[in-house]
């Protein structure tokens, strides 16, 4: 039975699209940089080299990070507001009961239930479009990781303002790696969410999607 | 009674050291009154012989008779003639006589008129030669010297001491722990000239140049200026000395971020040179850095490196199996059913 729910409104998919074509460029750029000078098939191969496939020289890595960064930053704002005004934001609540059985239940599903042709455990409706794992997860990536990175970004661009030193080590070390590890975090999440989009009714379900606003299937 | 009995003697050695000082003072040599620290007398061996400069020269005016016309005359010094007495004792020539270097003809007041043409001693002078200072390599300095840009544009209208202060030089590099006061140290000797338009055009015709304009292109500019110091990018890497001399023409400043900014930063060769084989910060490449700054692309961390491929790589691995298992399950339902 063929069920079509329009869930993503334009201003979602417009947010989710530009989400994360920023982030594929801010970890080329950001790669770029932390791994700057370094070789490989990957890596430029000398310094300041743009012979690299996916990365670029450490003055190009700045700049476009930089621009991709407030590109983020705003459109980040934007999702906030969005969700704020449009009720949007309901759906990122974790107040359910039984929330660990629940988030049990689904990755059960996702590591044996699906490969046994078991229903889905929490089917996608009006109410709740996010299944538990999902929800957590958004929220953590969402709410948690992209203040952390957006904070401690700000931070580097403003690095007069970061404290020299906390219980006496570098504040811009502290600042910068935490930058870089919600960073690799949010980019691991960005990876399983990815591969968690071929999981719809057809490996291209969920991604036609994001595209038209409807959702289908389960 | 203790504090009268105090100040009766402080007064009484007042009355001898400045009688001391005055005592060796030629007719119409300036007398302003100076107060001696005793401690800082008995301290450095030409303390009350530099007292005869010092009494003129660590003040903005100063008092002498015109011994033909009897008058009481007040002057001002100029402002490059003026002395700190406690930056010289605390300098490296802190234990030298003033006319170790400069003409004994100096003790005569008024000065004789020829001595503005004195040539003064350079480093290496001095140092050039003795085995004593063998380790700070002058001689390799000098050579430096000769072939940076100071030299070349400047010739002998250059020396060292335009920009090593000889009356207030400190080996900060060498004593300081602290290398914000490196930096400030080492900074504020290049821009002393660079940023003041009249020390600049006594060496040059140009126009004056405007530092923050030509590092407009440098991200994060008070944070670099605070950080490292202007020869990082300015000198020629040497590795024999400590701090290398060979100014570079602006066309061969380093401008390539990655040259710090990577795993194989210069500045393990340069600001953090010899530092770097005493602390280390275990498990961050060029840990040295780290006690004092953060350079992305040269501080990555060893341990957070290895924990990252392993999760990518985990995440992959995860990703691939996951797939198998769907792949092999929607053939068996292909051809099951």
């Amino acid at each position: 039975m063929e069920n079509k729910l329009y869930l993503y409104p334009k201003w979602i998919r417009s947010w989710h699209v530009l989400n994360a074509l920023l982030f594929i460029v801010l970890i080329a750029t950001g790669l770029s940089m932390q791994y700057a000078g370094a070789s490989g098939w990957l890596l430029p191969s000398g310094a300041d080299s743009t012979a690299g496939f996916f990365l670029m020289s450490f003055g190009a890595a700045v700049k476009w990070h930089n621009i991709a960064a407030i590109i983020l930053s705003a459109n980040f704002l934007f999702f906030i507001i969005g969700n704020g005004i449009t009720g949007n934001g309901k759906h990122y609540k974790p107040g359910e009961k039984g929330l660990i059985k629940n988030l049990y239940k689904q990755g059960r599903y996702y590591a044996y239930g699906m490969f046994k042709g078991e229903e889905h455990p929490f089917p996608v409706t009006e109410k709740s479009k996010f299944n538990p794992l999902q929800k957590v997860s958004y929220i953590l990536a969402m709410y948690v990781g992209m203040p952390l990175l957006i904070l401690s970004g700000i931070a580097m661009f403003f690095p007069e303002f970061i404290i020299n030193k906390i219980f006496n080590i570098s504040g811009l070390l502290i600042n910068d790696l935490v930058h870089v590890t919600t960073g690799f975090i949010l980019s691991l999440f960005m990876i399983i969410h990815i591969y968690t989009c071929t999981l719809g009714t057809k490996s291209s379900t969920l991604f036609k999607s994001m595209i038209t606003g409807y959702h289908e299937g389960h | 009674m203790k504090e009268k009995y105090r100040r009766i003697c402080l007064v009484i050695i007042f009355i001898i050291t400045s009688f001391s000082v005055f005592a060796n003072l030629p007719p119409g040599f300036p007398t302003t009154a100076v107060i001696l620290p005793d401690t800082l007398a008995d301290k450095f061996p030409y303390y009350t012989d530099n007292e005869v400069c010092f009494t003129c020269h660590s003040s903005a005016r100063y008092d002498y008779q015109n011994v033909e016309t009897g008058k009481h005359l007040r002057r001002l010094m100029p402002n490059d003639k003026i002395l700190s007495r406690e930056i010289y004792y605390s300098s490296v020539h802190q234990n030298f006589s003033c006319t170790d270097c400069h003409s004994s003809e100096f003790e005569k007041f008024p000065h004789p008129a020829e001595l503005i043409f004195e040539e003064h001693p350079t480093c290496i002078d001095c140092h050039g030669g003795d085995e004593s200072y063998a380790q700070y390599h002058f001689e390799e300095i000098e050579i430096e010297y000769r072939q940076s840009v100071h030299y070349g544009h400047e010739g002998d209208g250059f020396s060292c001491w335009k920009c090593h202060d000889p009356h207030g030089y400190v080996p900060t590099v060498r004593r300081s722990d602290d290398f914000s006061e490196i930096v400030m140290f080492a900074n504020d000797m290049c821009l002393a000239c660079h940023t003041n338009f009249d020390r600049y055009q006594l060496l040059t015709d140009h126009q004056e140049l405007d530092i923050i304009q030509t590092h407009e292109w440098l991200p994060n500019q008070a944070l670099h200026f605070n950080k490292v110091r202007c020869i990082e990018c300015h000198t020629r890497i040497n590795d024999t000395i400590l701090v290398a001399h060979q100014l570079l023409p602006k066309s061969e400043a380093v401008q390539r971020c990655v040259e710090c900014h990577s795993q194989n930063s210069i500045l393990m060769a340069t600001l953090y040179k010899f530092k770097s084989r005493e602390q280390r910060k275990t498990g961050f490449f060029n840990g040295i850095i780290i006690n004092e700054s953060y350079v992305i692309g040269a501080n990555r961390n060893e341990y957070l490196n290895i924990l990252s491929f392993v999760l990518l790589a985990g995440t992959f691995f995860a990703i691939a199996i996951h797939l198998l298992f769907r792949v092999i399950l929607l053939n068996k339902s292909k051809h099951g059913k």
